[in-house]
């Protein structure tokens, strides 16, 4: 997968990011939350098919300190998970915006989007929570 | 100052250092009515010597199996156990009931751990096993929520025919508050569950199917086609077993259990009266991380040096709180220390051999007991272990006392506990298990009891 132009991305707070194209989104975590988790071991993801509201855990992340939840950023019904990433954790910590994606996934309420942050205002986000 | 302040002096530094006067003072947001405003009834206190005296005439009232002849069942047997369980056991390095906290500077406790886990593993037949929970009713409860968390669905657990009604009641007493529903398939007039009622309880919701084998009326359950029905419906199978009949029987991971689970009493721990006891937990490899309670791994240290680890802790109580994978992050671990010594000491032939002399001798005890008239073995065709039901003419209670008057143990009667779907008449029966301590005179003395 090509490298996301991150300035067309939307941004929750709890730090996934959303490739949107029609009513399909792309969906993984920011750099920000990798870094943050440090050494990652596991990544848990739904099975296709699954319905997800907003803000309802789709996803685990574990690193050797925590395990930490993806969220779902938007409502939806997942339709793939990343195959790169059943046994290896590497595309993520290296490519957390291109290879390491960790869901695709039907849109079913975009009106959801004018929730999500842009790129400014996630960095500003990012930077309150790094104090 | 010492923890336990004993002086008028101490007592009164104390209260002045957090500021008031008296304990009254400190004590009074208590409501009055609440207060005793006396001293407690008690005798007067006893020097030491006295003591010793007062509580070796107590002991002396106590029977243990030692001075008994113990036929009970239930799932908690008079097993032998070898010396060397109590002689390692009993070591200063390992004589701590508790799971370490410093764990990685307790390598001797780690080491046990990680061989108690190892050895389950070859035991059950499965890949993973922790490093033990706290008895065996809270393992099949542990077990049916992690196969919730593996699933994904939180509909129903079916248990399947004649499990241990107290761990039913363990496992309604954990899910009795959320919406999952417990249905209870029957155990059929040969005392397994009724498959075609089993198949037809397992649906697209359910999370997990639970079974014992041998059953909690000492039968063996066709574990294998159990396993095909839950499979069938996507939902897991959780098998709770006799480690000592493993010796024996085929290995639940071999049949297709997904999660074995077990009381682990047999192995090396006394009786004592109800507990402590250890619950054993395996499972496949695939559900390590929906695993509960502590992984011990071995790995290589600094030096090069063969050393070990918790493995896992990111998904223990004390780093992911509400979200942990059980509110259990310790183990039973003087209890596994004594299971592994155990399992160490028998081997893979002092088991088959344990196994062996139970399943004799319990066969002998129950065809003596069924030509005893008035007496019959109610699931005599059905395939056991070590323990079988016996029904009475009359009371079952009434036997229990009377062979106890003359220093015999048998039980517990079926009316007892919580009754078993399917059983019925459960006045007039009773469980004997039968181990491989007991001698044929043993047997030939209940018998002649009996008659």
């Amino acid at each position: 997968m090509d490298f996301m132009d991150l300035a067309a991305l939307k941004y929750a707070k709890t730090h996934e990011w959303v490739a949107i194209e029609g009513d399909m989104a792309t969906v993984g975590i920011t750099d920000f939350a990798v870094h943050l988790l440090s050494d990652l071991v596991f990544i848990d993801l739904p099975k296709p098919g699954k319905a997800l509201k907003v803000g309802e855990s789709c996803g685990e992340v574990e690193s050797v300190k925590a395990v930490s939840d993806v969220y779902a950023p938007l409502a939806g019904v997942v339709t793939e998970t990343n195959p790169e990433l059943g046994d290896t954790t590497e595309k993520l910590s290296s490519d957390p915006f291109g290879a390491g994606w960790l869901i695709k996934m039907k849109v079913t309420d975009l009106s959801g989007v004018t929730n999500l942050l842009d790129r400014a205002a996630y960095e500003k986000h990012c930077e309150s929570e790094a104090h | 100052m010492s923890y336990l302040f004993s002086t008028v002096a101490e007592e009164q530094e104390m209260l002045a250092r957090i500021g008031v006067d008296s304990i009254d003072q400190l004590l009074q947001q208590i409501p009055k009515p609440l207060q005793l405003d006396r001293l407690l009834d008690l005798p007067p206190a006893l020097s030491e010597m006295e003591l010793e005296q007062h509580m070796r005439a107590l002991a002396a009232n106590s029977g243990g199996v030692s001075s008994r002849t113990c036929f009970l069942g239930g799932g908690a047997y008079d097993h032998y156990i070898p010396s060397v369980v109590d002689e390692i056991t009993g070591r200063g390095e390992y004589y701590t009931a508790y799971t370490p906290y410093q764990a990685e500077a307790s390598q001797g406790t780690l080491q046990a751990f990680f061989e108690y886990q190892t050895m389950i593993c070859q035991l059950t037949g499965m890949q993973v096993s922790n490093a033990s929970l706290y008895e065996g009713g809270g393992s099949v409860s542990e077990a049916t929520l992690m196969a919730m968390r593996t699933t994904g669905r939180t509909g129903r657990v079916v248990v399947a025919g004649a499990v241990h009604p107290e761990y039913v009641q363990v496992l309604r007493t954990y899910v009795g508050h959320t919406s999952t529903e417990v249905i209870h398939i029957a155990a059929g007039a040969d005392g397994t569950v009724d498959l075609a009622k089993l198949a037809g309880a397992i649906d697209e919701h359910t999370a997990a199917v639970v079974v014992q084998n041998p059953n909690f009326l000492g039968n063996i359950e066709d574990v294998e086609a159990i396993a095909k029905l839950a499979h069938d419906k996507e939902s897991l199978l959780v098998c709770s077993v006799d480690p000592i009949g493993l010796g024996l029987l085929a290995r639940p991971g071999d049949l297709g259990a997904d999660i074995v689970v077990a009381e682990g009493q047999s192995l090396g721990i006394p009786l004592q009266f109800g507990g402590p006891y250890l619950g054993i937990l395996a499972c496949r490899n695939d559900f390590i991380r929906r695993m509960p309670g502590r992984l011990i791994g071995e790995t290589i240290d600094r030096t090069g040096g063969r050393c070990f680890v918790l493995n896992m802790q990111a998904r223990e109580q004390h780093i992911r709180r509400e979200k942990a994978t059980s509110n259990i992050c310790t183990n039973q671990g003087l209890m596994a220390l004594r299971a592994t010594m155990y399992l160490a000491q028998m081997g893979p032939q002092g088991m088959r051999e344990t196994a062996e002399l139970c399943v004799q001798k319990a066969h002998y005890a129950a065809t003596q007991i069924a030509a005893i008239p008035g007496f019959s073995i109610p699931y005599a065709k059905t395939p056991k272990f070590k323990e079988f039901v016996v029904k009475v003419p009359g009371s079952a209670q009434a036997i229990v006392d009377k062979v106890a008057a003359a220093g015999v143990d048998v039980g517990p009667t079926l009316s007892q506990l919580a009754p078993v779907p399917g059983v019925a008449d459960t006045d007039s029966l009773l469980l004997v298990a039968v181990t491989e301590q007991r001698t044929k005179a043993d047997i030939d003395h209940l018998v002649k009891l009996l008659k």
